[in-house]
């Protein structure tokens, strides 16, 4: 009974049929690593359609190869089988027309540069993709709220800070899709909260699509226009899923009755993937 | 410091002021290694004085001291060719290793094929290899450059491999996300990331360069601190003989704390925390 009315699974049903294109398109993909009595089977029949301008979130037990979906996307793996396409073209192409960035669990910042030089690494490398219409470092700073710590080295700063400068290098090359691969779980909860509410702020400011992955349920239904669960060994789908709750979501919105409903629909179909 | 020497009008008063508080900060800091070694010195005067040890087996500090001053134009001709020797040495050596590094980073089969041979160089001992090449090169300044690379070439090689090896998963994962090239690679990461490694190599060689050219100087050489320290044994001129390993672990001292100071200037950052 709990929240049934205010979820949709969709996960026969087509891409929303909205006039927005698919960012990314996963066609029965497996992921195998190693071989003979190695061999694991990360990802098995994978099929998802990310509508442009979502915001995706997803979630699923350790080891369910939520990483190793985000990195077949991100170009970081090949698939073994089926195919994955991002705007029609192969993930190697998008990647080379800079389509993508990647936001890593911890922020990998390069420890010798500084906060600016780090944002404005994506400008100084990879001379042969796409080049042009870039974002200013700055104003990217700025909008993060590090406006003032541009000569800052990355031991100076905090958690938070290190990833907040980890998002604006990921948005100075204006990417059409965002990766995030648990890009807060390493922070604490009030700092995690204030960087969810400002990367929603991102998202609807710049339209970018977002693949978030996150071990957090709450985290997942907050940010979420879309829940994608997925279960282990294999890695499969459990779920590709709408959250009805009204956008511009503000903290505020965890302690109402249709947020809770939410998580709570979303615990139990993890517990089911156990 | 420039910036205050430009905007005030820096006196050469406040200057030496500043000079002479630095100088007492340093020499504070390492009172208590400061104290000791006196007091070592005392102790060796001592024993000598009270023990009556002739001259020629070991001489007392203030005999050490004299042969200093009797000598100080000696000295100063063979300290410059042990130098050179040891600088020339220094660089080639590292330099050789460096590439070598680059090069095994980027080539597997290369690592492969020429590492072992590396490693066999390194346990030939060096006093061993000495000989061979004065027959070699001769007994000029070439054996001695040669054996001071090659004492440097091997701790720089293994460190420079483990550094550039020491760029993070993430980190390369984040380069080719942004479709970076081997060479774009190399030096916005890999080479940044080895600096530390690197520097521990060349501390070691900073030190292990001057021992280098003095071994091959015991080889039938005329000049240097080596062929010094042969020759005042056998005339048993032990003060000389004290006087010139004073010069050389000076020497060495020296170029540890140079590279000490370029270390300090490259690498201003830190790892970053919680990682
Ligand atoms: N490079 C690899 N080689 C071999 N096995 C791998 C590799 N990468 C991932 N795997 C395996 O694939 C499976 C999925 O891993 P993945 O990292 O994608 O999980 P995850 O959902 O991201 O887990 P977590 O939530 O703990 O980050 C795991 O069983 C893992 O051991
Ligand atoms: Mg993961």
């Amino acid at each position: 009974m709990l929240g049934a009315p205010k979820l949709k699974p969709e996960i026969d049903a087509p891409a929303a049929p909205s006039v927005a294109a698919t960012a990314v398109s996963i066609r029965n993909v497996d992921v195998r690593f190693g071989d003979g009595v190695n061999e694991v089977t990360a990802l098995s029949g994978i099929s998802v359609d990310i509508p442009e301008g979502a915001f995706v979130t997803m979630l699923g037990p350790s080891g369910c190869g939520k990483s190793t979906l985000l990195r077949c996307v991100a170009d970081l793996i090949d698939v073994s089988e089926g195919s994955v396409t991002v705007f029609g073209r192969t993930p190697s192409q998008a990647r080379q027309n800079r389509d993508f960035a990647f936001v890593f669990q911890d922020a990998t910042l390069l420890p010798w540069r500084t906060v600016l030089e780090n944002v404005s690494l994506p400008l100084e490398v990879g001379k042969h993709a796409r080049t042009g219409d870039y974002a200013d470092p700055r104003a990217l700073l700025q909008m993060v709220g590090l406006a003032g710590r541009e000569n800052a080295l990355p031991h100076e700063l905090s958690g938070g800070m290190r990833q907040r400068v980890a998002i604006a290098r990921a948005l100075v090359t204006r990417p059409r899709i965002l990766l995030m691969d648990e890009p807060f779980g390493a922070l604490d909860e009030i700092t995690r909260d204030r960087l969810n509410e400002e990367l929603l702020r991102v998202w609807q400011e710049t339209g970018t699509t977002i693949l978030f992955v996150t071990h957090s349920i709450p985290e997942a239904a907050f940010l979420g226009q879309h829940v994608l669960m997925l279960q282990a060994h294999p890695g499969r789908m459990k779920e590709f899923m709408k959250v009805d709750l009204p956008f511009p979501r503000s903290l505020a919105v965890r302690d109402t009755v249709e947020f809770i409903r939410v998580t709570a629909h979303l615990r139990k179909l993890l517990e089911e993937c156990l | 410091m420039s910036n205050a020497a430009t905007s005030l009008p820096a006196t050469p008063d406040r200057r030496l002021g500043s000079v002479l508080d630095a100088t007492a900060g340093v020499l504070l800091k390492h009172m208590p290694a400061i104290s000791a070694g006196l007091g070592l010195i005392v102790l060796w005067q001592l024993i000598v004085w009270f023990f009556e040890i002739p001259t020629f087996m070991a001489p007392s500090p203030v005999d050490v001291f004299f042969a200093f001053q009797e000598n100080a134009g000696i000295l100063w001709a063979n300290l410059l060719p042990t130098l050179l020797e040891a600088f020339l040495g220094f660089v080639f050596g590292n330099l050789v290793a460096i590439l070598l590094a680059i090069w095994f980073v980027h080539s597997r089969t290369a690592e492969r094929a020429f590492y072992p041979i590396a490693v066999f160089i390194k346990a030939i001992p060096i006093i061993a290899i000495a000989p061979i090449l004065v027959l070699i090169f001769g007994n000029g300044l070439a054996p001695k450059i040669i054996i001071a690379g090659l004492i440097c070439f091997f701790p720089t090689l293994v460190n420079m491999v483990q550094g550039l090896k020491s760029a993070s998963p993430a980190m390369l994962d984040l380069m080719r996300v942004l479709s970076a090239s081997n060479t774009e690679i190399l030096w916005k990461v890999r080479l940044p990331s080895s600096m530390p490694f690197l520097f521990a190599a060349l501390k070691i060689a900073a030190t292990s360069s001057v021992m280098g050219a003095i071994v091959a100087e015991w080889i039938g050489s005329s000049f240097g601190l080596g062929a010094l320290i042969i020759e005042a044994t056998y005339n048993f001129r032990s003060p000389l003989l004290y006087a010139t390993v004073v010069i050389a672990a000076v020497m060495a001292v020296i170029l540890f704390f140079l590279v000490s100071i370029v270390e300090a200037r490259v690498i201003r950052w830190k790892p970053a925390a919680n990682h």
